[in-house]
């Protein structure tokens, strides 16, 4: 397994009060994001496992493309990959910030 | 003196050669192969029918047990490689020399065949150039055809799988061939008269149908959030605003993912009846959604589908149908269809490099071409105008004077930009262009040309290749869709802009479309069984899809 | 969740069925993904872990009524047992003798992963035992099967000892999967590609007529939530008495019915008039048709 960490700056703070959120499942071509708030407002850490090496530079420009599309500042965001394609990682971290950002109850 | 006449009379002494081994026109049960031996002559060329979906399985089996003592050296020419016994004729020595269009199922087989010098290759075509040639120079001497039924005269029903037969036959028979038919069982009456008994010279009773895979069913259950967001953008970004009513689905589960989007997001849109209501297209069950909605008009097909049978019999008005009930194919006239009467093709492909060629063609496989080139090309034969025929012309074209200017049939390619094994689709050099080194070709095999390619889509968005003004706005605009992959991360950042401002490029944003909203909830049917339902129990999916 | 909306059980994750199943706001969940209980063997076999080991465990209400609940992720590692998620349900279920707390288990697995087959088996054996003194103290232990895994091996085993089952068309309950029977056997015998035949040996209409299973619902998660509320509402009843019962109904389905070659066999045995009609039904035929000729189960469980 390959453990990639990027501290991103954040465009904005994401929303909402929920301390945690989850989406996603580990399985081929997929992933599961766990979003928890922690730290700077203005950062926005993430953490990746994943069992297909040799992509960092990959999870990099994905990683970038987020945090200033969407509002990511104050969450670390962890990862466990099943070899998803990057359109799929983009996809789930996005849906990772509306959840996050949803009320609670 | 010439002899004017030496076509019918080697066809009658093939025809008395038969006899030895035939009752009338019936074969004897167990005399096929030495039959064969005695209606083909070593050299002849023969057609095997070899269609995209079914197979004279029986007779081609016959064929490959010959003694290649006696049958060699045969130039085979037929649209489809799909049966192991369809290249073991060219290990045994049987056969020398291919022709063909389409090899799906054998296409690592055949590649090592070709490298390995065992066939000896006349040419790759496409469906419709196949058979424009067998009335040519490619015109069988003998052609083993598959049909469903035979009465004692010889009249054959080749029912909803009709695909190429009426091709085969009328250049084989008027061009003084033999043929011969295998038959799923021999009846007093056929019910709908295919190919008439005096085109016929020999029936094959198989006692059992023939072989037939089901190519065109795609389960909704494995279509992606991914495919959803392409078939939306697709929608709203070019059948809406081109007025796209006559087309052709190559099939794929980003197509698919369009057809069970009509129902739903289409029809929120409000374009029913205008999109999408007269198709060229085999028998997708993923349209019954759009048909049951009253979407389409009209449907004709190039062959048919496992399982639909009785749901085209419930649908006269759209569906083409004899006397009979069950549905006419005709793979001939379909492709003709999709290429001169269809204002749009779009399917999905293997590659695509920087300047818009599209290959299927990987360094170990040959699959052929198919139809595809045909569905996806311009045609510039095409004289008869259509709204999106002119506009597209106007956009490729806007300084030609309008009464010299020839419209453009919109020719679309859609992917992910990563696919199956996330390898990318973007490439800088096609795997063809190795293949045509490998195997001494005159040109690569590449499936659509980029003076044909109109649009690109992907999950980064639509490029209209049209609206490009040279090669390097061109390449731009390929790697600003090319999404992650290292095509698309070279990208001239200011120049894909630009291209934006233009509408070169439309993302999904720009479409007013959120990645977030494609979901598996648009679809109309989420699964095989949902479009069971959707067909009120017509359709009856073969076991493989089953999940009940 | 969307109200008149039908919502496939089948293709929802864990989340979403348990989600689906409980009152709005009322579920706790236990050991969540941000404790990373993850397994320690995967690593070895550069397999990627997830955060809750497969299996969603908590507590909640439905229709006010308070019950402990797992839910089954059949997408990661094919809903697999393993050290952790094992450890998970047994947990759970002590909880529940505990507490004299109902229990709702909603399957999707495809037995033990390989990779921790010691430690699975030993869950399952476990998870069996835990079942048995929930049931002793009085509460309830309702299988849900319904998804894409099915719910096989080591799962069957402890479907096998829940109160009640509920399940839908698309589910699947066997000990053997059909590949394994065919790897075995041979396909002449069982061809697991054959997927009409996999439904009529393992499928969930079959196993509601044989009696294997107790409510049979649509594959929608409102159905499902229906059907384990009625399950709750049956009598529990666990004692030497039931247990004999079990068996002889078991002994005398044997002798009934082990000579069958094909579902539709025994269905007509059965007394099913077109039995092989019986897949394409929909669920109010069928259950009409069945209502006269399952196999009872007398309480027997």
């Amino acid at each position: 397994m390959e453990t990639l960490r990027y501290e991103l700056h954040a465009s904005r703070p994401a929303g909402g009060t929920r301390k945690i959120a989850i989406v996603g499942v580990v399985a081929s071509g997929n992933l599961e994001v766990l979003l928890e708030r922690s730290g700077a407002a203005d950062r926005c850490v993430i953490e990746i496992a994943t069992a297909a090496r040799g992509f960092a530079d990959l999870w990099a420009a994905v990683t970038a493309d987020f945090v200033e599309r969407r509002a990511a500042g104050g969450l670390i965001i962890t990862i466990n990959d099943g070899g998803a394609r990057p359109d799929t990682v983009a996809l789930r971290l996005a849906q990772g910030v509306r959840v996050i950002e949803e009320s609670e109850a | 003196m010439r002899d004017w006449n030496s076509k019918r009379r080697g066809r009658e002494e093939r025809i008395e050669a038969g006899g030895r081994f035939s009752t009338g026109k019936v074969v004897k049960a167990d005399s096929l192969t030495e039959f064969l031996e005695a209606v083909i002559r070593p050299g002849d060329r023969v057609c095997l029918e070899g269609d995209n979906q079914k197979q004279a399985d029986v007779i081609a089996k016959a064929l490959a047990a010959a003694d290649p003592t006696q049958l060699h050296d045969l130039h085979m020419v037929q649209s489809g490689v799909v049966l192991p016994e369809h290249l073991d004729v060219f290990e045994s020595g049987i056969a020398r020399r291919l022709d063909f269009s389409y090899s799906g199922p054998q296409s690592a087989r055949i590649a090592r065949m070709l490298f390995g010098g065992q066939i000896e290759l006349g040419a790759v075509h496409t469906y419709l150039e196949l058979f424009a040639r067998y009335f040519i120079d490619l015109t069988p001497n003998v052609a083993l055809i598959a049909a469903v039924s035979a009465d004692r005269e010889g009249n054959l029903y080749t029912g909803p799988n009709t695909e190429d037969t009426p091709t085969v036959v009328e250049a084989t028979t008027f061009g003084n061939g033999l043929v011969v038919a295998q038959v799923g069982e021999i009846v007093d009456k056929v019910p709908r008269v295919d190919i008439p008994a005096d085109q016929v010279h020999f029936v094959v009773d198989a006692k059992k149908p023939f072989y037939v895979e089901p190519l065109f069913t795609r389960d909704p259950a494995a279509i992606t959030e991914t495919q959803i967001l392409t078939a939306m953008m697709a929608i709203k970004g070019l059948y809406e605003p081109y007025g796209i009513r006559r087309l052709n689905h190559g099939i794929g589960f980003n197509t698919a993912a369009i057809e069970l989007l009509l129902p739903t997001y289409a029809e929120k849109l409000g374009l029913k009846g205008k999109v999408c209501t007269h198709w060229a297209l085999n028998p997708h069950p993923t349209l019954i959604p759009a048909i049951e909605a009253g979407w389409v008009e009209q449907v004709h097909c190039f062959g048919s589908e496992v399982g639909m049978e009785d749901y085209l019999r419930a649908r006269p008005d759209i569906f083409f149908t004899g006397p009979d009930g069950s549905l006419r194919s005709n793979r001939a006239f379909c492709q003709t269809a999709g290429l001169y009467a269809c204002d749009m093709f779009i399917g999905s492909t293997l590659q695509i490099d920087l300047a818009g060629h599209s290959s299927t063609v990987t360094a170990n496989r040959i699959a052929g071409f198919g139809g595809a080139p045909n569905m996806g090309s311009d045609a510039r034969g095409r004289r008869h105008p259509s709204e999106p025929w002119l506009r597209a012309g106007r956009e490729a074209d806007p300084d030609t004077a309008g009464p010299l200017r020839r419209g453009r049939k919109l020719v679309v390619q859609i992917g992910e930009t990563f696919g199956d094994g996330n390898t990318p689709m973007f490439v800088e050099r096609l795997s063809a262009l190795d293949l045509a080194e490998k195997l001494d070709l005159d040109l690569a095999p590449v499936m659509v040309y980029s003076d044909d390619v109109s649009h690109i889509v992907t999950e980064e968005g639509i490029a209209n290749l049209l609206l490009c003004r040279d090669k390097d706005e061109r390449e731009q605009a390929i790697r600003g869709v090319a999404g992650y992959t290292e095509i698309g991360r070279g990208r001239d950042k200011a120049m894909v802009e630009r291209l934006r401002e233009r509408k070169v490029i439309q993302r999904p944003e720009d479409l007013g479309i959120d990645p977030l909203d494609a979901d598996r909830s648009l679809l109309a049917a989420h699964s095989i069984k949902d479009l069971m339902r959707a067909s009120g129990g017509l359709y009856r999916p073969p076991s493989r899809f089953r999940n009940w | 969740m969307i109200a008149n909306h039908h919502h496939s059980w089948y293709e929802a994750s864990a989340r979403a069925r348990l989600d689906a199943l409980l009152d709005h706001a009322s579920f706790t969940e236990f050991l969540g993904p941000e404790r990373r209980e993850v397994s320690p063997h995967l690593p070895i076999f550069d397999l990627p872990r997830q955060f809750d080991d497969g299996i969603v465990v908590g507590a909640g209400q439905i229709d006010g009524r308070p019950v402990l609940v797992a839910a089954q992720e059949g997408r990661f590692m094919g809903g697999a047992f393993g050290e952790v998620h094992g450890a998970k349900l047994t947990g759970l279920l002590r909880a529940a003798t505990a507490m004299r707390r109902d229990v709702v288990i909603a399957f999707d697995t495809g037995g033990v992963r390989l990779q921790e087959a010691n430690a699975g088996e030993v869950a399952i054996a476990e998870i069996m035992r835990a079942i048995m003194d929930v049931r002793l103290a009085g509460a309830q232990v309702v299988g849900l099967i319904g998804g894409r895994a099915g719910c096989y091996g080591g799962g069957s085993l402890i479907a096998g000892c829940c109160s009640a089952l509920v399940i839908s068309e698309q589910g699947r309950l066997s000990v053997s999967g059909p590949e394994v029977i065919e790897t075995n056997r041979g396909a002449e015998e069982f061809d697991s590609r054959d997927r009409a035949l996999v439904w009529r040996t393992m499928g969930g209409k079959h196993r509601y007529l044989i009696g294997g299973v107790d409510l049979f619902v649509d594959d929608d998660a409102a159905a499902f939530r229906s059907g384990a509320l009625a399950a709750l509402d049956r009598p529990a009843r666990f004692d030497t008495a039931m247990l004999a019962a079990e068996q002889a109904r078991l002994e005398k389905r044997l002798t009934r019915f082990g000579d069958a070659f094909d579902g539709t066999d025994l269905w007509s045995r059965l007394g099913v008039a077109d039995a092989a009609e019986v897949p394409d039904l929909d669920t109010q035929p069928f259950l009409y048709i069945a209502t006269g000729t399952r196999e009872a189960s007398d309480d027997a469980r």
